[in-house]
């Protein structure tokens, strides 16, 4: 399914993910702007951006919030171990909350790693997403077989992602 | 950062225009003026109150391969780990963490199959087992955050 998607970009499509990965051009005609270094017209572009956004491709335009420099300095990576059976309903139920920005279903490795539910939680400091991490625990109540809290030390390497090159 | 910057922030996280004018359209909502939406959008990005600003692309569905992945790197072996890892151009992010699964990163790849012997590289290099967790399921919402 992925690889059908990802077939139905064109030279173009890669060439518009290519110029604006790094940010629609902050003028008053961007997709213009964009159009004339590619060689094509604004229309098109803002088509291709249009059926991007269809389909998926695009999740969304707009404003990418920086969590840390907006004082959310107490972002902890929320793990869970919650049975397969119900780990779909809670990953939604967590992924609606507003201190949450990311929640994920990803594979065990038992004995070494028992979680299957991952949500990022975001609040102004430590205490405060300790909080918030014990009302993700009062909401799975008795389903929550056991839970952790990884806060970042460090940042080692952080590099954009260098998508839609291929 | 003033209440216009913060409507800014908390009503433009999602469904920018795609039209001619699409600052114009936005600014208008805001009931300021399109440059004034301009320069505010620069300035937050200049001092990364925003990291970016456009479409923000779903990397899978490109074609690509992503995946987060972990080591147990004890702490006296840290930095030479950390060295090796970053040294892959396909490691995009990576955080220490206060857990003995101490080191995680996320694998960009210009295709999924790519990933698994990025992996196994990344093992034989350090001699640790590399913990592949993609997602199998996303519940991604992320438009409300608030400031």
């Amino acid at each position: 399914m992925k690889n059908g998607e990802a077939s139905r970009l064109d030279d173009l499509d890669r060439k518009i993910v290519q110029s604006t990965q790094a940010g629609l051009p902050l003028v008053s005609r961007p997709y213009h702007q964009i159009a004339d270094e590619l060689g094509t017209s604004a229309e098109i572009v803002m088509t291709r951006v249009q059926r991007m956004l269809a389909n998926g491709i695009i999740r969304r335009i707009g404003a990418v919030p920086n969590h840390y420099t907006l004082g959310f300095r107490g972002n902890g990576m929320s793990v869970w171990d919650v049975d397969d059976e119900l780990a779909m309903e809670y990953g939604r139920r967590i992924g609606e909350l507003d201190f949450v920005s990311h929640a994920y279903r990803r594979p065990r490795y038992l004995p070494e790693w028992r979680y299957n539910l991952f949500a990022m939680v975001h609040g102004k400091d430590r205490a405060e997403v300790m909080e918030k991490v014990a009302q993700i625990a009062a909401m799975l109540g008795s389903d929550n077989r056991a839970h952790e809290v990884l806060f970042s030390t460090r940042i080692l390497k952080k590099t954009g992602l260098r998508i839609g090159q291929s | 950062m003033d209440d216009t910057d913060r409507a800014i922030i908390n009503r433009l996280q999602d469904g920018f225009p795609i039209a001619d004018r699409p600052y114009r359209l936005a600014a208008e909502a805001l009931g300021i003026q399109e440059q004034e939406l301009i320069r505010r959008l620069h300035a937050m990005l200049e001092n990364r109150q925003l990291s970016r600003f456009g479409p923000l692309y779903h990397a899978e569905r490109l074609g690509g391969g992503l995946s987060l992945c972990a080591i147990r790197v004890p702490v006296d072996d840290f930095e030479r780990v950390n060295e090796q890892v970053n040294a892959f151009p396909e490691v995009a992010h990576n955080y220490a963490r206060d857990h003995e699964f101490s080191m995680w990163f996320v694998l960009a790849t210009e295709t999924p199959q790519r990933i698994e012997s990025v992996i196994r590289e990344i093992e034989q290099a350090t001699g640790y087992r590399v913990y592949n967790m993609p997602k199998e399921e996303e519940f991604f919402v992320g438009l409300k955050f608030e400031v």
